[in-house]
């Protein structure tokens, strides 16, 4: 085990990934001169040449669509979107050629493909570079959605999504990149897609937090402990295929649910999350799945306005505390 | 300008028999552009080819044509269902662009498709079973009229967003590249979808990157009821490969031959030089641009006007100039052709649905049957 950063952890699989398969190859802006907007991708330009490591214009519709038909012909293309707010340009091509080659051509043409790229809020950059956008292609039949929150979780699901035969969207955290924790080093080390973490074990409450929202999750649960709640926190890593399962085991356990996302609340994937837990698990419940979402409002740019719109400990705690009825 | 060959420069239209007679307004209106206007007595294209060759040329339109009419047909008596574009008057492109490329040479095109999938081998019991919804069809009742696919064929879509297909072809002649085939990739489009940002985006890449895609605009100057002059500030597509100093030319579309000899030349510079090429075709389609369009927008008169230029009418006056075909062969043909389309519905009828439990096939890698 290594003490690596999210940053690091992300560019040991694609590195690890790109020496072991030649089929794959990484495009993006700035991915490769430049070393990377974030620095995932620093060093790989050097070790790997730019015929696999390439440099795109800035034509998000035009590689992504590219990325899909190298796909097409057997290729498995890691396509980067500098941040995920521009991957609304590529939609047409993720969510019409991507997400439907397989089906709509009868089985006869499989796309593995990986879109990854920072999401969710970042830092004071207003409401066009800060957003979450799981729910809108979690929606789509076809696509896998990951979202890792941890160094370790990082690499072994970003292995797992560059070998998977399906188009996968992988979304980073923006603000997670420096976050530090032990990684395997082990380069046969992955994370099967569409398998939850219990991040920690609790009896009283579940708490149902991914990317950003797992650490503050932990952070309530730690909280609520002092005030004699056992939380347990579960993160389901991939947001499709959804591991509900898990989820509604650890329901079934504790017969209190809170569900954290930085997303907006209207059509999130929270609120799937708590329509699925009512199907499943309604007679278990003790009180209403309560959600907790990022505001229902564009991102502001003004630091306390900012900070209103994520959701925090305090509103999770709370939560917590409300669905306890205490 | 290095990459750029003479005739985009000149971009005058290449044809047999009847160049010559396209008037003034069938012509880009090349604004700004010198060289655009086709000289008037345009150089007949001599037919260089083989008597087989010409002969499977010709078979081939034919087929395509009488299966269209086909289509027409059992779409009105509700046996295809949904959108069903038809490429009747348009053959000439399709047929003639994938005669001069390789078996292993990739395909991608729009909605308006059953021709240019049979041309490049997928055979038309398949194809009407498509069409028909059926589990035979070659994309297993999936996809219907506007998704055939062939992964047997490199025939790699159908696709139904309008300029969807350019991105996903010129990803599809990266990987030849990037594997170091001698591949080649035909992507075929409507001149609406040169309007699109997916057209500009991509062919940018493509010369960018030098990827061997041949990108076929097959003008038939409507996008839906929308005329080329309402919807394109300037009319001649084959100029916009100057913006991009990709090698281009202006094709009669009519023309089989002409198509067959702008493809060959365009698919020799993919393949010795990963270059990619413009070509611009000037084809009209006779029928709606869907099988619910009553086609008000334009005259009988405009209709009838092209089909004198018709091009399987064009390449049997040019083929019996040659004495290659008399009105013997051509009704020997045209029994066979009805056979074969006859044929081609009584499998599409006899076929069974796709099983219900379809319904949840293919979604995902884990049911991926190779």
């Amino acid at each position: 085990m290594a003490q690596l950063t999210m940053r690091d952890a992300l560019n040991q699989a694609l590195s690890e990934e790109l020496a072991r398969d030649e089929n794959v190859f990484l495009m993006g802006e700035e991915v490769a001169e430049y070393q990377g907007a974030y620095k995932v991708t620093r060093g790989l330009l050097e070790r790997f040449g730019a015929k696999r490591v390439i440099d795109t214009p800035i034509t998000e519709l035009g590689f992504a669509g590219l990325g899909i038909g190298a796909a097409m012909a057997g290729l498995r293309p890691i396509v980067e979107f500098m941040t995920f707010n521009f991957s609304i340009l590529a939609t047409d091509q993720i969510i019409n050629s991507a997400a439907k080659m397989l089906y709509m051509s009868g089985g006869q043409f499989k796309i593995p493909i990986v879109f990854r790229g920072p999401g969710g809020s970042a830092y004071q950059v207003s409401s066009q570079h800060s957003q979450a956008l799981e729910s809108w292609f979690a929606y789509f039949p076809g696509l896998k959605v990951v979202m890792p929150s941890t160094p370790a979780d990082a690499k072994g699901l970003l292995k797992s999504s560059i070998r998977d035969d399906d188009p996968v969207i992988f979304i980073e955290q923006e603000r997670m990149y420096g976050m530090k924790g032990e990684v395997p080093e082990d380069a046969d080390f992955t994370i099967p897609l569409g398998v939850a973490d219990i991040k920690r074990e609790g009896s009283e409450a579940t708490i149902i937090a991914r990317s950003l929202m797992v650490p503050i999750a932990l952070q309530a649960a730690d909280e609520l402990e002092k005030q004699g709640i056992s939380c347990e926190v579960i993160d389901p890593r991939t947001i499709r295929p959804l591991d509900i399962d898990t989820i509604v085991e650890s329901v079934k356990k504790t017969n209190r649910v809170v569900i954290a996302e930085e997303s907006h609340p209207f059509c999130s994937v929270g609120a799937e999350i708590a329509a699925q837990i009512a199907e499943r698990a309604f007679d278990y419940l003790d009180a209403p799945a309560r959600r907790v979402s990022g505001a229902d409002v564009p991102m502001p740019y003004a630091k306390n306005l900012e900070k209103l719109a994520i959701p925090g400990v305090e509103q999770l705690v709370a939560a917590v505390r409300e669905v306890s009825y205490l | 300008m290095g990459n750029q060959t003479t005739e985009s420069s000149t971009a005058k239209p290449r044809g047999t028999a009847g160049s010559a007679a396209l008037i003034e307004t069938d012509m880009p209106n090349g604004k700004g552009v010198s060289g655009a206007q086709p000289g008037k007595a345009a150089a007949t294209e001599p037919l260089s080819e083989d008597k087989d060759t010409l002969l499977a040329l010709f078979q081939q339109m034919l087929l395509i044509r009488r299966f269209e009419e086909k289509c027409a047909e059992s779409y009105a008596l509700g046996k295809i269902g949904g959108f069903c574009h038809l490429y009747i008057g348009q053959e000439a492109v399709g047929v003639g662009a994938i005669s001069a490329i390789r078996p292993d040479d990739y395909v991608l095109t729009s909605y308006r498709e059953h021709g240019q999938a049979i041309a490049k081998g997928i055979s038309p019991e398949a194809v009407m079973a498509e069409l028909f919804g059926k589990a035979t069809g070659c994309s297993r009742g999936k996809g219907g009229s506007m998704h055939l696919f062939s992964n047997e064929v490199n025939f790699l879509g159908g696709h139904a967003i309008v300029g969807g297909q350019i991105p996903l072809a010129t990803g599809v002649a990266f990987a030849s590249k990037y594997k170091e085939t001698d591949q080649v990739t035909l992507c075929f489009f409507g001149e609406a979808a040169v309007n699109q940002g997916a057209f500009h985006e991509s062919l940018n890449l493509a010369q960018l990157w030098k990827l061997p895609c041949i990108y076929i605009c097959e003008n038939n100057q409507y996008g839906m009821g929308t005329s080329l002059e309402r919807a394109m500030s300037v009319q001649s597509v084959a100029q916009k490969a100057c913006a991009y100093e990709i090698a281009s030319e202006f094709v009669d579309g009519m023309d089989v031959i002409a198509m067959r000899h702008a493809t060959e030349r365009a698919v020799e510079r993919a393949r010795k030089d990963y270059l990619p090429t413009l070509i611009e075709a000037r084809t009209y389609r006779y029928m709606g641009h869907s099988m619910s369009d009553p086609g008000n927008y334009r005259t009988r008169a405009e209709i009838e006007k092209y089909q004198e230029r018709d091009p399987i009418k064009l390449f049997t006056a040019a083929l019996k100039a040659n004495d290659i075909i008399d009105d013997q062969k051509i009704a020997k043909f045209e029994a066979g052709i009805k056979e074969q389309v006859e044929k081609s519905v009584r499998f599409a009828d006899e076929s069974p649905e796709p099983d219900s439990g379809e319904l949840y096939t293919n979604i995902y890698a884990e049911s991926w049957q190779d």
